[in-house]
């Protein structure tokens, strides 16, 4: 399952999507998590995370249900405040950060139940996702002043562009409410990366896909990755799609962590083997 | 003195409002909207119980019949208007939007008073109270507390306790529990959702009978109109206790009386009503769910 | 100039609602100046009102339909505009002559009021959740009903006056009372015209669509339609709610300044929480986020009581029965289901052909 080796030479722009560029990988953490915790009343749901992610790395996350995986991108997020420890983002502390501010200095999230703006076209929901970096105010909106036709011209294309990372250029006028899953699923990808983030989250992409999209869905992450620039940490159960695009591998389980490593030495670790995958065998 | 005069009835006014509080909130905690019409079946209450009480005055009953039998009267009258209402009008917006079910309560309510309008006139009508205001009960230290104020805090202290153990205890208050946390589940238990909510309204619209009678014997111009001003303090109160809340909505509605009446006394009597309604913005501030109310974390 | 089917259908909803009230406007003017007693004496008084609730409607619309908060309370901002532009209308009756001049003076004083007052009120309400927010929008609405009830305003040669609770105002000579507590405003002359009623109806329509089709609107619908993930998207969920409250509120301002200029007198308790609740209904019924629902709904459901004076005393019992009878019919499945086959297969036919496209070409990119 553990994919060919990429040679670390210099990157150069992607060809095309279904090749894989030469690049280096850059390992100066994006994200460093040091000593996280969250306690609920009582009940400890992660302690000790400690975790570095390369500027370009992609990151997995794994571990049984309930091992604490969404509440990390919850903390990371700030959707709960942790109770302990730091976390640096490109070297600064988040702490005093809201979620709005944890997205505008650069990350930016999926949902494990989805979370669109179902009543709005897919567009919108992309160029909400732009919502901070189209330079139009309100009384520029409310009177059409020049600026918000330019702002509204140059938000269309980009939209567009974005969306057709996974060719969904042609539902842009569809309401999001009303796609199938899957595409639901891409779209909050789109709409995530329109926020221009610096680390991406997504948590269970390929939940829900059957094996073909799975496998566009990985082509498509890595692609990303490498057009982008940006780190990526995922919440995944599909261990085909975790140990095939993972560079490092983190796994929780009772919110604390118990191994990291490269795809191949998580599938080797005994621990891992006997409290998540279970009798030796992968996923 | 004065301020024991005016405790005693802020908590007797307080009283009222606390049981038709308790009847917005039954109905708010298991079918998750705010009745508007319920003020106006406390007005339809006092109608009834009126009439009962002129129609079987005057004769050779006992004095304490007629209220008694006009308040029972009332009881059932409005429990079956309850039950109807909800039948015809709320039942079929189930699965709608909630402020759909607001816009058609709102409607309800504008048909319970224009019917009573033109049943009754809108003509005010003076309301013979249950207990004669005039009967008091000295207290040492010169002041006195009227024999309705023990009456209304007595009813209201029962209808409590009541509630608190048919809630508790019995089969269908337990059944009304599981229909307010999540109606699908409970259905899934083999609890008939529809009847549950019936019987809620049922009991809501008998508390709003007792409190029409009490609220008139207390305030008695009796007009079409009458029961929306309770009926709005009444869901203030609920809400500053904690809507879905029973042991909310007595305190709520016992701090609202006892607050109306002390910002009129002390501060004035025409902005009694906004002193009400900051000190409930206040409230809200401090604890968004109200005093008793627990504030619901969405899971993420 | 682009084709009608190409256009965006915010675009083509929002030129057929200015085509309507425009048409509308001008059918009733050349009623009234052609044929002979005109729209008729009822019709004829509730032409500014109906366009002072056409706006009240457009404004909670903003509100309840696009940022997805219920206001109870919308009665309120309508009061507050109502006292401050007839103050400011009344104060500047001897200086400025031009009734029209004064008017929209007055409505940007009472819009700028409101909106301020909007502004002060949101940072409370705008904490809260759900029907927490919805009782503390009532619970303003009956605040400023009691406060305004008890002002006392007044103005002579040396300034303004102001009382609370009692009038204690000392006004000299040639003094003018503006406001005058539980007895309200007293104009002399009417100054409101269907003409500015009708412009005010389209500010109103233009700042709204505007507002709702820019990144301010698409803000303020993302945060409505799922709050964290706005934020998790970067927009500051109070910030908007906010926006489209404030300018709400300022909307609101205007149509009271517009119809207590058209009153020779009027009182606070005129706008109750039972007005709010009329508007609020125009609102449901025209449909949420529906602006020309809210047009037609709040011209039909003005008219309806004049129009139902013929079944006298049991008008206002119809319009409860056809109020509750619209609200199940609206909501009814099997109706809903006739309705939304009805609504022309057209439109969904386009919406299902662009998904099937989009499968097609996601099965491509397998395919590569």
């Amino acid at each position: 399952m553990s994919r060919p080796k990429r040679p670390e030479t210099k990157l150069v722009t992607v060809p095309s999507p279904n090749k894989i560029p030469e690049r280096d990988i850059d390992k100066t953490p994006i994200l460093e998590c040091q000593h996280l915790g969250i306690d609920f009343g009582g009940l400890t749901a992660v302690n000790e995370f400690n975790m570095a992610i390369g500027r370009t790395e992609i990151a997995g996350l794994i571990g049984p249900n309930g091992a604490g995986k969404t509440t990390v991108f919850n903390l990371l997020t700030k959707v709960y405040q942790p109770t302990r420890g730091t976390i640096l983002l490109d070297g600064k502390d988040t702490h005093s950060m809201n979620t709005v501010q944890v997205n505008r200095a650069g990350i930016a999230r999926t949902f494990q139940n989805i979370r669109l703006f179902g009543n709005l076209s897919v567009e919108d929901n992309v160029k909400i996702g732009m919502h901070n970096h189209i330079p139009c105010g309100m009384w520029q909106g409310i009177f059409r002043l020049p600026g918000y036709w330019k702002a509204e011209k140059v938000a269309h294309e980009r939209a567009l562009e974005l969306l057709s990372i996974f060719d969904m250029q042609d539902l842009a006028g569809a309401k999001a409410g009303s796609l199938p899953y899957g595409a639901q699923r891409r779209l909050e990808i789109v709409r995530a990366l329109a926020t221009n983030p610096s680390l991406l989250l997504l948590d269970e992409p390929a939940a829900g896909m059957n094996p073909s999209e799975t496998a566009e869905l990985m082509d498509n992450i890595v692609k990303i990755r490498d057009t982008f620039q940006i780190a990526i940490l995922l919440i995944e159960h599909d261990m085909s799609l975790v140990m095939g695009i993972c560079e490092g591998i983190c796994v929780l389980n009772f919110g604390e962590i118990i191994a990291k490593g490269t795809p191949d030495e998580i599938q080797n670790d005994p621990e891992v083997i006997r409290a998540y995958l279970g009798g030796g065998k992968e996923g | 003195m004065v301020f024991l005069n005016y405790l005693i009835s802020g908590i007797g006014l307080g009283s009222i409002y606390a049981i038709i509080a308790l009847g917005y909130t039954m109905v708010y905690g298991i079918a998750k909207m705010l009745n508007f019409a319920h003020g106006d079946v406390i007005m339809v209450g006092a109608y009834v119980c009126f009439f009962a009480m002129s129609g079987l005055g005057g004769g050779s009953l006992p004095a304490f019949v007629p209220p008694l039998a006009g308040t029972l009267l009332a009881m059932v009258v409005c429990t079956v208007l309850g039950v109807v209402i909800e039948r015809l009008a709320y039942k079929p917006l189930r699965q709608a939007g909630s402020l759909a079910v607001l816009i058609t309560a709102i409607g309800v309510s504008y048909f319970l008073q224009n019917a009573a309008q033109l049943l009754w006139s809108s003509s005010p009508k003076m309301f013979t109270p249950v207990v004669s205001r005039d009967l008091q009960v000295p207290l040492p230290g010169g002041s006195s507390i009227s024999v309705l104020t023990i009456l209304t805090v007595a009813v209201c202290v029962i209808i409590m306790l009541f509630l608190t153990w048919f809630t508790g205890r019995t089969k269908m208050g337990k059944a009304m529990r599981a229909c307010s946390e999540n109606k699908a589940a409970a259905q899934l238990m083999g609890i008939d959702v529809n009847k549950t909510i019936s019987m809620t309204f049922a009991i809501g619209s008998a508390l709003a009978a007792i409190a029409g009678v009490l609220y008139l014997s207390a305030y008695p111009s009796l007009v079409p109109t009458t029961g929306s001003l309770p009926g709005i303090k009444a869901f203030t109160a609920a809400v500053f206790g904690g809507i879905g809340s029973i042991p909310g909505a007595l305190l709520g509605g016992l701090l609202l009386g006892v607050i109306e009446i002390f910002a009129g006394a002390y501060i004035s009597t025409q902005l009694s009503t906004a002193i009400v309604f900051g000190v409930l913005i206040v409230v809200l501030l401090v604890k968004p769910a109200g005093l008793l109310g627990k504030v619901v974390r969405e899971k993420v | 100039m682009k084709r009608l089917g190409q256009m965006k259908r915010s675009t083509r909803t929002s030129l057929f609602t200015y085509a309507l009230v425009i048409a509308a406007f001008v059918i009733v003017q050349l009623v009234r100046t052609f044929k002979e007693g005109g729209v008729g004496s009822v019709l004829e008084g509730q032409l500014i009102p109906i366009c002072a609730y056409i706006v009240m409607a457009l404004s909670l619309n903003l509100v309840v339909g696009v940022s997805g908060e219920l206001s109870l309370g919308h009665a309120g901002f309508m009061s507050i505009g109502a006292f401050a532009g007839s103050a400011v209308a009344l104060g500047l009756q001897s200086s400025l002559g031009s009734a029209p001049l004064r008017l929209a003076v007055a409505m940007v004083a009472g819009a700028a009021v409101a909106a301020l007052l909007g502004f002060l009120i949101g940072i409370p309400v705008l904490r809260l959740n759900g029907d927490y927010l919805a009782i503390v929008t009532l619970a303003f609405g009956e605040i400023i009903k009691s406060i305004v009830t008890n002002i006392y305003l007044g103005v002579d040669e040396d300034g303004l006056q102001f009382s609370f609770l009692s009038n204690t105002n000392q006004l000299g000579e040639g003094g003018v009372e503006l406001i005058r507590g539980p007895m309200g405003v007293m104009h002399s002359q009417r100054i409101s015209s269907f003409v500015a009623g009708f412009v005010l109806v389209l500010v109103a329509l233009v700042v709204i669509f505007n507002l709702v089709n820019s990144r301010t609107g698409r803000a303020i619908m993302a945060a409505r339609d799922n709050r964290i993930a706005a934020e998790s998207v970067g927009i500051s969920v109070t910030k908007y709610k906010m926006i489209a409250f404030v300018v709400s509120a300022a909307l609101a301002g205007a149509a009271g300044t517009l119809y207590g200029c058209s009153q020779t007198t009027f009182v606070a308790t005129k706008f109750d929480f039972n007005t709010s609740i009329l508007i609020l209904v125009f609102v449901v019924l025209g449909g949420l986020g529906n602006m020309w629902g809210s047009v037609i709904a709040a011209t039909a459901l003005t008219i309806l009581p004049e129009a139902l004076r013929q079944f006298s005393d049991y008008r206002m019992l119809v319009y409860a029965i056809v109020l509750i009878l619209v609200m199940l019919a609206t909501h009814d499945p099997t109706l809903r289901g006739f309705f939304d086959r009805l609504r022309g297969k057209a439109v969904r036919g386009l919406d299902t052909a662009s998904i099937r496209r989009g499968g097609k070409t996601e099965k491509g990119g397998d395919a590569r």
